[in-house]
């Protein structure tokens, strides 16, 4: 694991380009800052400025090498780098409250961006007009949607939101795509029909994170009632539902068909597998904390103790975690969602994390 | 100055009953439990058999029902319960619940803490750190983000 401290400021959210030799990041302000890898330093290469109000959300299309953010200022700008300058494009997303999330479709055609107007904003560029058209999913959504992942079918759309659910829409535009096949969720899929639902009932939490399975069979999400829960849309619509002891998971991620990890605000992140019958099994804590090293405090140390923290106790206040404070976003670093080998966290501490599964053979003979 | 100060009859009107965006939680009419049998839990404490009347208590909770009197009636049976454990009987106790049992069981904890009484808190402090011993945090967040309370 290579821990690389970016700021002291949070991290709300980053992005890696295809080749992972840059990282767009935003410090928890209304900026964009993009770091280019240079040997093992990370050197800020473009700021980008446009937003109002504090980013929540960026993603960048590995093919088309476009940014999309949004932010708490109710607007979305798809960025595009022209001679060496990142430049803008306002999307015009017709919300009345800020956006929480935003994330492009597997084709780079099109993409989504949840709200906290308690509706999802579907974009795709028209090429008459030379600009993007936003169309609105709002049934039955009742409260803001915190997370989005898109199905590798470009149409079907995963939301999470405060409304304690989790629901698969279809964002089908017959504008910019054929009409697809049917799948395990359904076979009629009009623009914003609700193909699932799942949670409430009485339990539950905020959804604070969703993630469609490479062959986009299996959903999984994670709640603030502390759960974890994995729904396999070819055998039945019977979520397994695992109930942890650790404090809510923020982030979750399909790392092969069969594990996800996830992490929170327990700053650690967690393997959890799902075998062939659809129930969900909690594997390891990823981050494996070294061995305490208890020595006796020097007659300087305690002096120094006692000016600066009016304690003579060794009392270390440092996390036993890499990260020291929660994670808020996992995201995958080298493979992809089939066979995932490095995945990279980053969270409130503003510190960004690889993690390195090799380094873990025992994993290994969970995950596969 | 007069006139607009003499009518304060809008501040009886509760604004936020009238928000169309405001949330209402759907609340399926399951079937909703009567709470747990008070005579047979009794029968069970007298003869000494609470570990039965444990079982028994955490049986049909009223999560369901809007009736306070009947959660009240329920929490009272199962305090009462807890209160007649001996200390060294709690461990395993706790250890025959599955994991919806304890979290059942830290939200009837949390709901005693509410009401201390002279005999209850030290009880229930013990009962409240064998749960978490099993259930961690994790069940703790999951009596703060319930929306069917016992």
């Amino acid at each position: 694991m290579s821990l690389h401290q970016f700021l002291l400021e949070p991290i709300t959210c980053h992005a890696w380009n295809r080749d992972r030799t840059q990282i767009a990041i935003s410090p928890n302000n209304h900026e964009v800052h993009i770091y280019q890898k240079s040997g093992n330093q990370w050197v800020k290469s473009h700021e980008l400025k446009e937003h109002n109000g504090h980013i929540t959300g960026i993603d960048w299309a590995p093919k088309s090498d476009r940014i999309v953010t949004c932010g708490a200022d109710r607007n979305a700008y798809v960025w595009s780098l022209k001679d060496g300058v990142w430049k803008p494009t306002l999307v015009i997303l017709r919300i009345n409250r800020a956006a929480t999330f935003v994330k492009w479709s597997p084709l780079e055609n099109k993409f989504a961006v949840g709200s906290g107007a308690r509706l999802i904003s579907v974009c795709y560029f028209e090429s008459d007009n030379d600009w993007w058209v936003s169309k609105h999913i709002k049934k039955p959504i009742r409260s803001t949607v915190l997370s989005l992942d898109w199905h590798p079918n470009n149409v079907l759309l995963a939301a999470g939101s405060c409304d304690f659910k989790c629901r698969v829409f279809s964002a089908y535009i017959k504008e910019v795509e054929e009409k697809p096949g049917p799948t395990p969720w359904g076979s009629k899929m009009p623009f914003g029909a609700v193909l699932a639902e799942f949670g409430g009932a009485g339990g539950g939490g905020w959804v604070h994170s969703v993630s469609f399975s490479s062959s986009g069979n299996r959903l999984a999400w994670v709640s603030h009632d502390s759960t974890v829960t994995v729904v396999d849309g070819t055998k039945g619509s019977t979520p397994s539902q695992l109930k942890t002891e650790f404090l809510p998971l923020l982030s979750v991620l399909f790392i092969s068909e069969n594990s996800v990890v996830a992490a929170g605000h327990d700053c650690c992140p967690m393997l959890f597998r799902c075998d062939d019958g659809g129930s969900l099994t909690f594997v390891s804590k990823l981050d494996l904390p070294k061995a305490s090293i208890t020595r006796n405090i020097s007659a300087m140390e305690r002096f120094r103790n006692m000016d600066k923290r009016a304690t003579t106790e060794d009392r270390n206040t440092a996390l036993e975690t890499l990260h020291q404070n929660s994670i808020t976003q996992v995201s995958i670093y080298e493979g992809d969602q089939r066979d995932c080998r490095k995945f990279c966290t980053t969270g409130i501490d503003g510190a960004m994390t690889i993690w390195d599964f090799k380094l873990k053979t025992r994993l290994n003979q969970y995950c596969y | 100055m007069a006139k607009n100060t003499l009518s304060s009859r809008f501040r009886k009107l509760d604004i936020d009953e009238f928000d169309e965006n405001k949330f209402v939680d759907d609340h399926d009419e399951a079937v909703d439990n009567q709470g747990p049998d008070a005579t047979e839990i009794d029968n069970l404490i007298r003869i000494g058999d609470t570990m039965t009347a444990f079982q028994l208590a955490l049986r049909n909770p009223p999560l369901n029902t809007k009736n306070p009197a009947i959660k009240e009636r329920a929490l009272a049976i199962v305090l009462r319960v807890l209160t007649s454990f001996k200390s060294s009987d709690i461990e395993p106790a706790v250890k025959s619940l599955d994991r919806s049992g304890v979290d059942l069981l830290m939200k009837y904890i949390y709901r005693g803490f509410e009401k201390p009484s002279d005999n209850s808190s030290a009880i229930l402090l013990q009962w409240h750190e064998k749960a978490f011993a099993v259930g961690g945090l994790g069940s703790i967040v999951r009596v703060l983000t319930a929306r069917k309370t016992v």
